[in-house]
């Protein structure tokens, strides 16, 4: 997987219906660049669930795919609310998913920390009135 | 112990080797869970590995490993992406429930089955437990990794 390449995808908050499609587009261009099976997981189910947090809980941003031959790169940048207390959204179960999350059977509080143990490097950085990044790296060796 | 018990019938826990070598034909899936095929007639030989039983998607992304099957209540457009995403290559509707077509182009466009059985969840899970195909191993959490 030599190809370098970069991508960016507008995800709309409150989209449930078409939640999920970045990380569609993703998961097949990974696997036309010849990603491992194993890589192609641990990218999916972390994008997804990046690409789920960005819907339910922002007013919208961006998902940025960056391939080079080390390292696939997820970047996820919204423009706010901010996450108050970053330790707390760490832990598993803790969750401030609102009803539609729910019904479709998202928002038990599992996503970032389901992030963090898939992808190889994981940090985020929050500040409440001006929005969450979250970068990603997964090694591809 | 207790899980022996639970499960009954004279039959006994597959040992971690006897788990990692056991593997089951969607077909099979089908007879055990008394159910019919909506979509992926021609993959019904497809092997699978493990199963998972959950409502929930956000469990299902925290737990499933590949080759996986998926039972549901749940229906709706989100059961089928995140079973691409982990590469889960079955999904049975508990409950007699039929998804929408759109829901089943959805899978069948990405190489899922699915598959509509009359049991509950639990007693479709029970009736493929039972029949050798085992659960996701218990995994490490995010801060111990």
């Amino acid at each position: 997987m030599a190809a370098q390449l970069e991508k960016v995808f507008n995800v709309e908050a409150g989209a449930y219906t078409t939640a999920g499609e970045a990380s569609t587009t993703i998961k097949r261009t990974l696997k036309q660049l010849g990603a491992s099976r194993e890589v192609l997981r641990r990218v999916s189910v972390a994008c997804y669930e990046v690409e789920l947090n960005l819907v339910i809980h922002s007013m919208g941003g961006t998902l940025t795919l960056l391939v080079d031959p080390e390292k696939v790169t997820l970047i996820s940048k919204d423009v706010g609310p901010g996450i108050p207390d970053i330790d707390k959204a760490m832990t598993e179960g803790f969750s401030t998913a609102n009803e539609e999350a729910r019904t479709l059977g998202f928002g038990a509080g599992m996503g970032l920390p389901n992030m963090k143990r898939n992808a190889t490097d994981f940090d985020i950085q929050s500040e409440v009135g001006v929005g969450t990044t979250i970068t990603m790296t997964f090694a591809l060796e | 112990m207790i899980g022996e018990a639970a499960v009954g019938g004279g039959r006994r826990i597959a040992t971690r080797e006897e788990e990692e070598k056991t593997q089951m034909t969607i077909r099979e899936v089908m007879e055990y869970v008394d159910g019919k095929v909506l979509i992926g007639e021609d993959r019904l030989d497809d092997r699978v590995d493990t199963a998972c039983g959950s409502d929930l998607m956000s469990d299902v992304l925290a737990f499933v490993k590949e080759k996986a099957v998926l039972i549901t209540g749940l229906i709706n457009p989100h059961v089928v992406r995140t079973s691409e995403m982990l590469d889960i290559t079955c999904i049975v509707f508990a409950r007699g429930k039929i998804p929408t077509d759109e829901i089943l182009e959805m899978a069948d466009e990405v190489g899922i089955t699915v598959i509509s059985t009359p049991l509950t969840t639990y007693t479709a899970c029970g009736e493929l437990y039972i029949h050798g195909l085992p659960g996701s191993k218990r995994r490490k959490k995010a801060e111990d990794q």
